[in-house]
């Protein structure tokens, strides 16, 4: 059942693909092939392979219960908020948040989880920052 | 002789203080990340190159850095087969099967030790050949215009899934999603937009360092997320004793017909394209066992012999792969593909004009391949030891240390929080693609090569104003044609019983 799932998203996708090639401007420059024609083939290859899927699929995999996979999701939008808090706060607050975070989802133990994620971020400003002359996200405190 | 007089200027580059420096951290760094589970050659090397780039090296210092990693990794993935019965990567798992055996009977230093040895005799003979066949295989590769490179580029993909390939048909779907992403832009050659979307931070097109660190590093820890708890968690596994690490010169001996078989069988797995490491090392220990005990009565038992073959087998495949990654600019294996990442970072064009025009670069990276061998020797024997500790790192503190790594090295780039979100969004998609059985490394080499391959076809067509019988135009186009239908079909009538062979022979490894 995945695989047909997937094969019919990635058969969407590939006739948005083809349609948003479809409706790329073409400059008066353009050389005899054009700026569609590439798209086009990719869009084929990537249609017949879904077609596959959805007559031949594989195999279920084994998806992990909901739980887990709301785990994975909280990650990436931890990651998410990192990735737009890195400018505001700077590097070593959001860094010391996020790992923290991740050690903790990964098994340690709340208190462990604060120093390692204190000890990660620092550690990594020292590597990168201070010997390695990195620029690191400067937050409102310079670091 | 011309060869050793550029291998000499290559020499004259590499040594000095800085790339020494470099080629030494690299082999430690890729030891280390070679024998830590979850870690790689790929997402090791991936992870790097972002930093590599940042601190601002030049070509030859990245590369010979990041080498040294791909080398060093490949050293390294011996070590938790040996203690752990966990391969540290996938072309390690062959060594699981006489290493760990080993290991249980208190033999686990003198496994380490000539693995090490093997891991040495493959990689330094391996690095001959590539010195002695890619100049060739640039001579043939100057016959190659347009069209021949389209016919190239369709080969590298029609074989990447590699002859044990699951489902021809994911591979084609993972090539075609990795083109798709490469179109995302500004077209080069007319200069109109294509699948932006209005967003002007696509214009420039989707970095595929961003993809690759996405893809390889963050969906590592995603997977470890997964895992965690469960019995496929390696947390909790203490690792066995090392014992001795100085082999017997007789078992040394012993295993030196064994080392030079699978050294050629190896190297020639790793040139093919299709084949890479994973492969090479399977070879070596199946042809290896068929040769000196058919009747299966010491392998898979504690054979020192089947240690070393793997083991020099897949050391000597890793540098036969990098023969059509420099001389064709097309590589042939996971690793390899990364490794073109660096080069394309750092605006080198791979392929038969860097040797006539970069030759510096491509004699440096070979003289420091034969110098990080040797480093990587004394690293290993006396000092391993040392490595064995790394393991003991759990993954809850190391997986939060990949990404944060990671994350620096793209900020570092592009200092922006887009290019971070989409890094977040290619390893959820990496995460998924993984469940559904989906090859990662077409993904890859679809954003490398995709806009290259785009203005090759339309170079050639052009040139023939318009008729596209020209990509089949030349004997040399159409055997390369002939050659990437063979490859992408043959899986699917054999790659069957090739699986079922190595799922046969690695069973009773931990995955």
């Amino acid at each position: 059942m995945s695989d047909r799932i997937f094969g019919g998203i990635g058969l969407l996708l590939a006739i948005f693909f083809a349609w948003q090639a479809s409706v790329i401007q073409e400059s008066f420059l353009s050389d005899v092939v054009g700026p569609k024609v590439f798209p086009y083939i990719i869009a084929a290859v990537m249609a017949a392979s879904c077609l596959y899927f959805l007559l031949k699929p594989d195999p279920e995999p084994s998806w992990p219960r909901a739980g887990r996979l709301a785990e994975i999701a909280l990650a990436a939008l931890v990651m998410i908020a990192y990735a737009l808090a890195l400018p505001e706060v700077g590097f070593v607050a959001a860094t010391a948040v996020a790992s923290g975070y991740l050690t903790w989802r990964l098994g340690s133990k709340p208190l462990q989880s604060v120093v390692i994620g204190v000890c990660t971020s620092a550690g990594i400003y020292v590597i990168f920052r201070m010997v390695l002359g990195l620029s690191l996200a400067r937050g409102p405190w310079g670091f | 002789m011309e060869l050793m007089s550029d291998l000499a200027g290559g020499f004259a580059v590499a040594l000095t203080w800085q790339n020494i420096g470099l080629a030494l951290l690299g082999c430690f760094l890729g030891t280390v990340m070679g024998a830590l589970p979850g870690l790689g050659p790929s997402n090791g090397v991936a992870i790097l190159i972002p930093l590599a780039f940042t601190l601002g090296l030049g070509a030859t210092p990245s590369l010979i850095l990041l080498t040294s990693v791909y080398y060093g990794a490949m050293y390294g993935g011996r070590i938790s087969s040996i203690l752990l019965n966990i391969p540290g990567d996938e072309p390690a798992m062959m060594t699981c099967l006489d290493g760990y055996p080993m290991a249980q009977a208190g033999r686990a230093g003198e496994a380490l030790a000539l693995s090490g040895i093997a891991s040495f005799v493959g990689a330094f003979f391996a690095t001959w050949g590539l010195v002695l066949l890619a100049p060739q295989l640039v001579k043939v590769a100057l016959l190659f215009g347009p069209a021949e490179y389209f016919a190239l580029f369709t080969l590298a993909f029609a074989t990447l899934g590699g002859i044990a390939s699951n489902n021809q048909a994911k591979a084609a779907f993972a090539a075609a999603l990795g083109l798709a992403l490469a179109m995302v832009g500004v077209d080069t050659q007319t200069g109109v937009p294509r699948f932006t979307f209005g967003e002007v931070h696509l214009y420039d097109g989707i970095d595929f360092l961003v993809a690759i660190v996405g893809l390889f590093a963050l969906s590592e820890v995603f997977v470890f997320l997964e895992h965690r708890g469960t019995d496929k968690d390696i947390s909790q596994k203490p690792p066995t004793k090392v014992g001795r690490i100085i082999p017997s010169w007789a078992l040394v001996k012993s295993c030196i017909p064994t080392m030079g078989r699978t050294t050629v069988l190896g190297f020639i797995a790793g040139v093919l394209p299709g084949a890479g490491a994973s492969l090479g090392s399977f070879i070596s220990y199946s042809m290896e066992k068929k040769m000196v005990d058919p009747k299966g009565e010491t392998f898979g038992k504690g054979d020192p012999r089947g240690v070393a073959a793997p083991e020099a087998g897949n050391n000597a495949a890793a540098g036969g792969a990098l023969v059509p990654m420099l001389a064709l600019g097309v590589p042939g294996s996971g690793t390899t593909a990364v490794l073109l990442a660096v080069l394309l970072a750092l605006n080198i064009t791979p392929g038969p004009l860097l040797f006539t025009q970069n030759p510096d670069v491509v004699w440096g990276l070979i003289a420091a391949l034969f110098i990080g061998n040797f480093m990587l020797l004394a690293m290993n024997i006396p000092l391993v030891g040392l490595f064995t500790r790394v393991l003991l790192v759990p993954p809850r503190i190391l997986m939060p240390v990949v990404a944060m790594v990671s994350f620096v090295g793209i900020y570092g780039i592009s200092g922006s929080s887009f290019d971070l979100m989409v890094m977040v969004g290619f390893g959820v998609l990496g995460w998924v693609l993984r469940k559904l059985d989906v090859p990662l490394v077409p993904v890859i080499l679809g954003t490398l090569l995709g806009n290259e391959m785009e203005v090759n076809l339309r170079r050639a067509v052009n040139i023939s104003d318009g008729d596209y019988w020209v990509l089949l135009g030349s004997p040399l186009a159409i055997g390369l044609w002939i050659i990437a239908f063979t490859g992408f079909v043959l899986p699917i009538l054999v790659g069957g019983v090739v699986r079922r062979k190595m799922r046969g022979t690695s069973e009773g490894v931990g995955d």
